[in-house]
């Protein structure tokens, strides 16, 4: 409990500082504070998204610590070799760290980030999940939700968003057996940065699927982007969770939900959604919960 | 130094043994993977201390080099045909970064149709990727450009990545005699990586960024300022290479009897030696014929084409690959030397060995009665049957 | 405390001036944000020095001193986030 870092204890040094991200930017928070856990001896891996390229213009580079720009589809790879080669080379005190996109992790980089699992690897990989491909102009990735609208899911007469669920990633992650995995939120830091800490100290290949609201691609103004990631929770779409020694651990069971229409309707990427679309969401939340409260070690512990 | 008999994927891994790489990435693929399975050998038995990692696909094989490179590590890949093109991205992305990567590919024919024998079109159709490119004859060359590559590799003036290209099944798994130099020499040789091109903890770095309009172009006029550096380089390489080991492969071009050569047929791998004894059997007969082995073609070795071709009445150009809808690629940049040095001399092209369909001696001597007697420029060397018009 | 820091910049004159690869010294920041903000926030007595304005900026601007938090103008976007996570509405939003 007392040696856990908090606001007061975290390093006052920043190492994401500068960067080109748009106001309000929930994926910049995550790594900053991400960064802010691992310290100096983090050595970043970024691969093409918002994150790259918001924060590598030659001559302007935002991180303090080593960082590296991968292949999109590379994050996991480059990772890999980056962790092999400082071994290789005799550093010493230094964690290979991935920041990875939604689109960059569970699409096009998936691949990778199995072999590396596989491998176990001594890596961190976190994936900032903002629900679509952002840098790109919002189109849809495997994680982006039930009827959200995005610039190649529109909504319409016929089709009312994205007609496929949220791929559930962190489970595909935890089917490898991996050492450490877990979700967590831009809308509770103590717990990422808990996460994070945890993390880093695990030997092999360790998970974070940290949601990161994206005020542009949402559709909610700048400075609600803490407080959306929140509804989130509050509302039942997203939970904070672990996979630790082959099991699964729910670190909060809500005993109510607060309205999902409420969470739904804050955002520009659902405004068209209609009751029975609402109503879908609402099933396939309560099915995952039912599912989540039968299997799952849900003893609610202080993280 | 010992000898042994070695396939030119064994006489490859041999090379790489004693490079000493720190971090190696493998992925099979045929015909390159008796490569992988020997260098896995060696890192078991431990006459090879390396990170040897198991990736799962040639694009991560590559993505993970580059990683490591950036940490400044010595790494090897290898791979070959669809492996190669799976890994187009990364080929870019590492000598754009300059990352002195080597890596071996066994060239194969590329799908469809699906095909596992030797031609050349894997490789020449990633000339324009930003690596150094260098084709071997036999296996002991396979293991000394091992060496030699990261030797021309890591230097700072070209600090870019080299491709060795193997001829599929011909030379990859060809048994040959082939002298192993001992460890002692290697590092004499060849001193251990050492780059500012890598992040360190002491150094923090942000790599791989990104550079807009106003500074790009620079960025790629140096790499390409790299590659013409690194003609000089290769041949200072192969001195230091003979004067330890006492090979020597003359640098970017090997010709043979080509001083007073009226014919000269310009190859590229394996079928060199083929076409050697052609030359020699047609010399016994007084014809004034000769060859040059392209090595390099990529830095293209322009100024070795003009000395060799100068006073040639006509030259071919022998290659297993075709641009489709032009001619060999092979052919087209050796016809730009020519043409920019107002050299006056007839060009032909043959296109052989697509697939593996093999290249017989009567094919080569026909080949030097074409260009003796002239004929159609662009020619397809063993097609089993007649073309419908 | 160290983090990313505004340096001189010119654009290079000969090709030796650029790095070699693309790699170059982290944390080297040519220009600011200021320009992107219509509003700035500024921290009033009202403030309790809980730091949840200071762990939520997503742009870490908000930094510690001897007597409190202070905010680095010079990448402050303006976003507000800042203004709505304080639990005791100490930090106003002013306008440009
Ligand atoms: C191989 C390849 N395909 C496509 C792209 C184009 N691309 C660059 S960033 C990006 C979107 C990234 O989305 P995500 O991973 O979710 O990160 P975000 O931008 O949302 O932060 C895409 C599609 C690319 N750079 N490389
Ligand atoms: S588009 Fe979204 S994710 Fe990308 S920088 Fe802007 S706010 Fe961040
Ligand atoms: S959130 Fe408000 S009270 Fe807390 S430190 Fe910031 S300004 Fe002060
Ligand atoms: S307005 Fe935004 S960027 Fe500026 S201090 Fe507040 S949270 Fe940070
Ligand atoms: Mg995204």
């Amino acid at each position: 409990m007392s040696n856990k870092i908090t606001a007061k204890t975290i390093t006052d040094s920043e190492f994401f500082y500068g960067h080109k991200a748009c106001a309000g930017c929930g994926g910049s928070l995550a790594v900053r504070i991400a960064l802010k856990v691992l310290g100096e001896g983090a050595i970043s891996v970024l691969p093409a998204g918002c994150m790259s390229a918001v924060g590598f213009n030659y001559p302007h580079l935002c991180f303090s610590n080593n960082s590296i720009i991968s292949t999109f589809a590379g994050t996991a790879s480059m990772l890999t070799g980056v962790e092999a080669g400082a071994r290789a080379v005799g550093i010493k005190n230094f964690k290979a760290v991935g920041l990875a996109g939604d689109g960059g992790t569970a699409d096009i980089g998936i691949q990778a980030l199995s072999g590396a699992i596989d491998r176990n690897d001594d890596i961190l990989y976190i994936c900032y999940d903002n629900e679509a491909y952002m840098n790109t102009g919002i189109q849809k990735s495997g994680l982006t939700p039930f009827g959200a609208k995005t610039t190649t899911t529109p909504s319409g007469e016929n089709i009312h968003g994205n007609l496929r669920p949220k791929k559930n990633l962190f489970e595909i992650v935890a089917a490898h057996d991996i050492p450490y995995a877990a979700t967590a939120s831009i809308g509770n830091l103590p717990d990422f940065i808990n996460k994070i800490e945890k993390a880093s100290k695990i030997k092999g290949t360790a998970y974070i699927h940290v949601v990161a609201p994206c005020p542009i691609g949402w559709g909610i103004p700048v400075n609600e982007t803490i407080e959306i990631a929140r509804k989130m929770m509050d509302c039942g779409l997203w939970y904070l969770a672990e996979y630790e020694n082959g099991k699964f651990k729910l670190n909060k069971n809500p005993s109510d939900f607060s309205s999902i229409e409420d969470y739904l309707l804050a955002q520009g990427r659902f405004k068209h959604l209609e009751a029975a679309d609402i109503e879908i969401l609402a099933l396939q939340r309560d099915t995952k919960w039912a599912t989540i409260r039968k299997n799952w070690n849900n003893i609610q512990e202080e993280l | 130094m010992a000898k042994a008999f070695l396939s030119g994927n064994d006489a490859f891994a041999e090379g790489v043994r004693l490079a000493r790489p720190q971090v190696i990435s493998i992925y099979p693929i045929t015909p390159q993977t008796t490569v992988v399975e020997r260098i896995s050998e060696m890192v078991e038995d431990s006459s090879l201390k390396s990170e040897l990692i198991h990736v799962e696909s040639e694009h991560s094989a590559l993505s993970c080099a580059i990683g490591a490179s950036a940490m400044g590590a010595r790494t090897f890949t290898a791979t070959s045909s669809q492996g190669l093109l799976y890994m187009a991205e990364c080929l870019q992305y590492a000598s754009g970064g300059r990352f002195p990567i080597v890596m071996m590919n066994a060239n194969r024919s590329t799908a469809l149709p699906w095909n596992i024998y030797g031609d050349q079109r894997d490789s020449l159709s990633q000339l324009d990727c930003g690596w150094i490119q260098v084709y071997v004859e036999d296996a002991q060359e396979s293991l000394d450009m091992a060496l030699q590559g990261y030797h021309i590799a890591e230097n700072p003036l070209v600090s870019t990545p080299v491709m060795v290209n193997l001829d599929g099944f011909v030379l990859t798994h060809t048994y040959e005699t082939v002298e192993i130099p001992s460890q002692t020499d290697a590092d004499r040789f060849l001193p251990p990586f050492q780059t500012e091109n890598k992040m360190s903890l002491d150094n923090p770095k942000n790599l791989a960024f990104s550079v807009g309009p106003d500074n790009n172009m620079e960025f790629k006029y140096i790499q390409h300022k790299a590659m013409l550096d690194s003609r000089r380089v290769i041949e200072e390489t192969d001195a230091k290479f003979a004067e330890i080991f006492g090979r020597s492969y003359g640098g970017l071009t090997q010709g043979y009897r080509i001083d007073d050569a009226d014919y000269i047929l310009i190859t590229l791998g394996s079928i060199t030696g083929l076409c050697r004894e052609v030359v020699d059997e047609l010399r016994e007969r007084g014809e004034k014929v000769g060859l040059l082995k392209l090595r390099f073609i990529r830095p293209f070795p322009s100024d070795d084409l003009v000395a060799a071709l100068e006073s040639a009445k006509a030259i071919g150009v022998l290659e297993k690959d075709i641009s489709f809808g032009y001619e060999g690629t092979v052919y087209t940049n050796v016809n730009s030397v020519i043409a920019k040095n107002g050299l006056c001399l007839e060009t032909y092209n043959f296109i052989a060995g697509l697939g593996g369909r093999d290249i017989s001696r009567e094919n080569i001597t026909a080949i030097f009665r074409h260009l003796q007697t002239g004929g159609q420029h662009v020619n397809f060397i063993g097609l089993g049957v007649t073309i419908d018009e | 405390m160290s983090k990313p820091y505004l340096r001189p910049y010119q654009k290079p004159q000969k090709l030796s001036d650029y790095p070699l690869g693309t790699a170059s010294e982290a944390g080297y920041l040519v220009t600011k944000n200021s320009g992107w903000r219509n509003e700035r926030p500024i921290i009033t007595d009202e403030c309790i020095n809980c730091l949840q304005c200071y762990l939520y900026c997503p742009d870490g601007v908000i930094f510690k001193t001897e007597d409190g938090l202070d905010i680095d103008y010079d990448f402050c976007k303006g976003c507000g986030i800042c203004e709505k996570i304080c639990p005791k509405q100490a930090i106003k939003m002013e306008v440009e």
